[in-house]
């Protein structure tokens, strides 16, 4: 990557930095308020952002405030993560024309829309690497995720007011975008103005960069920045102790917690929607006979459902104990054999949109506390 | 040609018992031979013997209305049948036919009963081999239940 | 003016064709088994079938219907493609219900083979259970091409009745080439001659080397449980003991995360896999 140096930008400069992204042919697409949360949408202007809004998370619990200052950065992650467009919800696989032959010739996927992702916070940029890992660097490609993954140009921006379901600390993962980014902008708003840190992170990072009209780096600038991510680091919302986290959840399958979360789990898949890293899928193989239209959807699917581990005489997790057992396993023990590393980015979607306020860390540290494994034994907390 | 003693020793079924032991029960035993076809014992009638296979195969059947003899289980060298002695009515419940020409020990259940009285070492040593039998045959019908085949459980 | 992304950067982040796009085979063969199950042979209606591994499944299905795992239970050296198919209603039932002349469509092989060859110069055990010995099939039939590279071959199969046994007109040959056949089942007609009982009664009397075998399970998991108990208990290592594992599958592929076993994806790192992996997790309910 060239050297090109970090540089600061105001306001004035983010605007210009839209502009420049729209120009070059990207969609702009970045946080906003929409339906009293902070939603993603098409940006046009800085005056699109959530000006002076922040955010009070807790579990079972979002509500927007009024900051009373300017920052256009000032929350943290709403429900949707980048998931939403690198991995919709419903993606067409083939649509077939019947009745034409025994040829079926699959219709083309639609080339992607170029989307330049504003405002991405490390969880979720950890979380696309998660998801890379799973969709793009194993024996079978997802040829959808990886070209809608070609065409997207990443904005990250540092947290300066985590949540309190933010445990991104405990994960590794944040609160400052460390790379696969291809620009990171830190927000400061002090008495020396409103300005962003913005570092290249890519080839063409860079180049945008030099195109951007721009100050040079002073030392306050420096410290100010490092200031916002010591502070966040300080603020996180909650913790999770990752130490020998695989083999407790492996060696603690017949723990009674499972059973205490499963008086209060509704099995309602909030969580399995809102996590960055979730990808279970279902295949689904429709007929339209009024356009002779046979279409096969990949959708997305949750391993809360009933039907997900549908055998010929019933389902293997019949219980909705067994089914958060195998979330909460999978995600921060068996994510671990399968791709070398957590599946939690410690985004706290999962505490903040449970409506049963289930908090993932809170169960994995009561299961810590009376562990019944000899590898990994109890460690009640102090 | 070898006596009976002999013949029980090297049966698995008898193998933890002492050479007197055997020799007692032996006193209750005479060997037979039954041609492949021919039925060693009927249900309902009065069971008072106690088998073991010492080449070729049983089968226990039951009859039924549409089905004719329907066989339940196969029984092959070194396995032992008929348990009906150790409690009364000593009745058999099934039928019990030999599929191919098969030599069996015929052990006297009154003679039998009558030994375990005078010993019970003999008789304690008899029936724990006999419970295992019974188990291993009543956990593998418990499986044969589940109808593993048939439809999916 | 800088294009945002060119077709080129597209293309290259594309390697290889969807996995997720079926081929269509042609239905040219069709026997049944028994009351609910069907044997298929298929062949592609472009190029050639491609190879597999015994113990490897294909994603069948129907256009428009959807899909479903099925096991290969063909001869690997055969160009035909075929597939035994319970039918156990949803997609299977029209599956099961396939003519000669309809079309198909598959998207495989997938998964672990049965990796017999590492029973090479040792003895083999096989034990199926009811439709269990269709992905087994294509192991007999390696073994029977091989079989100078093996010692003691048996085969222990158990069916609920002799009319619910498959392929039972094979096993004569499978007998003339080396291979102990011994069959039993639940309940047996009048006039049987054969075994009736459980099919683990017959483990012990298999006349092998306990620590020189390779066994290879399939069947009801129940069935497969008590077989690898039985198996044990005759000083097989359990790590030598091989079953296939059946869970729900949507892609086939690992992307899907239905046929998650713990940290197993049955689709890639199975479905055959060995005892001693399995044990653990067998022991933990709905897991």
């Amino acid at each position: 990557m060239a050297d090109v140096k970090d540089v600061v930008i105001d306001v004035a400069g983010l605007q210009s930095l839209i502009d420049l992204l729209r120009g070059d042919g990207w969609t702009v697409r970045g946080p906003m308020v929409l339906d009293g949360v902070v939603g993603q949408g098409e940006i046009r202007s800085v005056d699109d952002l959530p000006r002076g809004v922040g955010d009070e998370q807790d579990a079972a619990h979002y509500r927007l405030r009024d900051r009373g200052d300017d920052a256009l950065f000032g929350y943290v992650v709403g429900p949707q993560s980048a998931k939403s467009v690198l991995f919709p919800a419903s993606e067409l696989l083939r649509r077939v024309r019947t009745g034409t032959g025994s040829a079926v010739q699959p219709e083309p996927p639609a080339k992607p829309e170029p989307l330049a992702l504003f405002g991405v916070r490390s969880c979720d940029l950890e979380a696309m690497g998660i998801q890379d890992t799973v969709l793009l660097s194993r024996s079978a490609v997802d040829v959808h995720y990886a070209t809608r993954r070609a065409a997207t140009f990443i904005v990250a921006v540092t947290c300066s007011d985590p949540g309190g379901t933010c445990f991104c600390v405990s994960m590794g993962s944040g609160p400052d975008p460390r790379e696969g980014f291809d620009l990171a902008l830190t927000e400061m708003l002090d008495d020396d103005g409103h300005r962003f840190l913005v570092r290249a992170g890519s080839d063409r990072g860079a180049q945008v960069v030099e195109r951007l009209p721009s100050m040079s780096v002073t030392a306050g600038d420096r410290a100010a920045a490092a200031s916002v991510v010591e502070s966040a680091v300080g603020r996180m919302g909650r913790y999770l102790d990752t130490d020998g986290i695989r083999d407790l959840l492996y060696d603690n399958a017949e723990h009674p917690q499972w059973d205490d979360v499963a008086s209060r789990c509704l099995a309602c898949t909030n969580c399995t929607l809102v996590c960055p890293t979730c990808f279970c899928t279902s295949v689904e193989d429709t007929t339209d006979l009024a356009t002779n239209t046979d279409e096969r959807w990949r959708v997305w699917d949750s391993c809360f459902t009933s039907e997900f581990s549908h055998l010929g005489g019933g389902s293997v997790r019949a219980t909705t104990k067994s089914r958060y057992r195998q979330w909460a396993t999978h995600k921060l023990a068996a994510w671990w054999d399968q791709f070398g590393s957590s599946g939690c980015v410690g985004c706290g979607r999962c505490v903040t949109w449970c409506p049963a306020a289930i908090d993932i860390t809170a169960e994995v540290a009561a299961i810590r506390a009376t562990s019944l494994s000899d590898a990994v034994p109890s460690q009640p907390e102090d | 040609m070898r006596s009976i003693d002999q013949l029980l020793r090297e049966q698995p079924f008898f193998a933890s018992l002492d050479d007197d032991a055997l020799a007692l029960i032996a006193g209750c035993a005479v060997n037979r031979h039954a041609r492949a076809g021919a039925y060693l014992f009927r249900d309902g009638e009065p069971a008072d013997t106690f088998f073991l296979i010492r080449h070729g195969r049983v089968a226990l059947e039951t009859h039924t209305p549409t089905g004719g003899s329907v066989v339940i289980e196969t029984l092959d060298a070194g396995e032992v049948l008929g348990w009906s002695w150790i409690v009364p009515p000593y009745r058999w419940q099934f039928d019990a036919r030999a599929v191919d020409d098969t030599s069996i020990v015929v052990f006297d259940g009154a003679c039998l009963r009558g030994k375990c009285d005078d010993d019970p070492r003999l008789g304690y040593a008899l029936m724990q081999q006999v419970a295992q039998v019974m188990l291993a045959r009543l956990q593998a019908t418990r499986v044969r239940l589940l109808d593993l085949y048939g439809v999916p459980l | 003016m800088t294009q945002a992304v060119d077709d080129a950067a597209i293309e290259s982040a594309v390697p290889a064709p969807d996995p997720m796009l079926p081929r269509p085979f042609r239905v040219f063969g069709r026997r049944e088994d028994t009351a609910d199950t069907v044997t298929l042979e298929l062949r592609p209606l472009d190029g050639a079938a491609p190879p597999f591994e015994p113990g490897q499944f294909n994603m069948l299905g129907r256009l428009g219907v959807g899909e479903v795992p099925i096991s290969i239970s063909g001869d690997p050296t055969d160009a035909t493609l075929v597939h035994t198919i319970r039918d156990v209603g949803g997609v299977t039932r029209v599956l099961a219900a396939a003519q000669v002349g309809d079309v198909l469509e598959v998207r495989g092989p997938y998964g672990s083979g049965w990796g017999v060859h590492d029973g090479h110069g040792g003895d083999v055990v096989v034990v199926a259970g009811g439709i269990g010995l269709a992905p087994l099939r294509p192991v007999m039939l390696r073994l029977l091409a091989e079989r100078s590279r093996y010692r003691k071959v048996a085969l222990v199969y158990g069916a609920r009745t002799p009319a619910d046994q498959l392929y039972a007109d094979e096993f004569a040959q499978w007998r003339e080439h080396g291979i102990d056949v011994e069959t039993i089942v639940d309940r047996g007609p009048a006039g049987w001659r054969g075994h009736v009982g459980l099919v683990t009664t017959l483990v012990p009397r298999i006349d092998v080397e306990a620590s020189q075998t390779l066994a290879l399970v399939c069947g009801p998991e129940v069935m497969m449980r008590y077989v690898a108990r039985a198996l044990i208990e005759r000083g097989v290592p359990s790590e030598r003991i091989r079953a296939s594992m059946e869970r729900n599958m949507k892609c086939g592929v690992g992307v899907c995360g239905h046929c998650q076993l713990r940290q197993f994806f049955l689709c890639v790192d199975g479905p055959v896999l060995d005892y001693s992996t399995l044990a653990p997790l067998l022991d933990v309910r709905e897991v």
